[in-house]
């Protein structure tokens, strides 16, 4: 093995021996987990419409359902080894959203109630709410211009 | 059973790969980019509130059901579409009220659930 000498040798040298970029295999992860967990949400959504619920109704049954099962998983630990394997598969559906409240809920529970649950349960979400809603009133607003 | 005979197997097929395909679209994000996942979060239901807006996610919900509405894209496209159609009925008000009533229900559910959770779960022990 010749010695390596400058930086651009170096940089190519760990380009070679850093496993091969398993953007590939993330992606297919994430493709059938995140096609998976719709899935699931297409078959509740459509359960809902078999017993009568219009497709609003519907889809917010489908949301708290989904939420819910995000959720308990979370509490279990066991959603973060479906995140360690399926990255944006889990991350992008709504489960991802519930994750990212339940998960520093839990975490920071030491530090109290109030402040520790209640305050730390936003620290991703939060940010989420405030732009999501933020545009929703902008586009709210807009249409107005446009009735 | 009647249930499964009200199925729509190709409603679920598409929305399968659509929903996949979002998912790959944040995948990319994760490993092309140094994005956290919380500003992968907050571009996906920015995103979905200006499809929304302007009109085209309703034929990606059309096309593939829960495909579309179950990643957050959907979430922020129900915003839009909550603002508007408030905005249309109830004016100004209607603009602030729209939005979040559209998704309280997830909002809430995430909330109540997560507080549930702590109470009930144990901190995990870090491992250093």
């Amino acid at each position: 093995m010749k010695s390596i000498e400058t930086k651009q040798e170096y940089l190519d040298y760990v380009d070679k021996k850093s496993p091969n970029s398993p953007i590939l295999r993330n992606c297919f992860n994430a493709f059938w987990v995140g096609g998976l967990i719709c899935s699931i949400g297409q078959l509740i959504f459509d359960f809902c419409q078999y017993k009568g619920l219009d497709d609003t109704m519907s889809s917010t049954v489908v949301s708290i359902i989904l939420i819910g099962i995000a959720a308990l998983l979370t509490a279990l630990n066991i959603f973060n080894k479906i995140g360690k394997f399926a990255g944006a598969g889990s991350l992008v559906p709504i489960t991802g959203f519930a994750n990212s409240i339940v998960s520093p809920a839990i975490e920071y529970k030491s530090e109290g109630y109030v402040m520790g649950v209640g305050g730390k349960m936003f620290t991703v979400a939060g940010p989420v709410l405030v732009f999501g809603i933020s545009t929703s009133v902008i586009v709210g607003i807009i249409t107005l211009f446009f009735i | 059973m009647d249930f499964l005979q009200s199925i729509d197997w190709m409603l679920l097929l598409r929305c399968f790969i659509v929903g996949g395909l979002i998912c790959i679209v944040g995948q990319i994000l994760i490993d092309k980019t140094k994005l956290t996942s919380a500003r992968i979060l907050v571009i996906f239901v920015t995103t979905g509130v200006i499809l929304g807006a302007v009109g085209i996610y309703k034929y990606v919900i059309d096309f593939a059901g829960c495909g579309a509405t179950v990643p957050l894209l959907g979430f922020g496209a129900n915003l839009a579409k909550g603002a508007i159609t408030e905005a249309q009925t109830s004016g100004l008000l209607g603009a602030f009220i729209g939005g979040v009533k559209a998704s309280a229900g997830g909002i809430a559910a995430a909330i109540f659930f997560g507080y549930i959770a702590s109470l009930l779960a144990k901190p995990k022990i870090k491992k250093q």
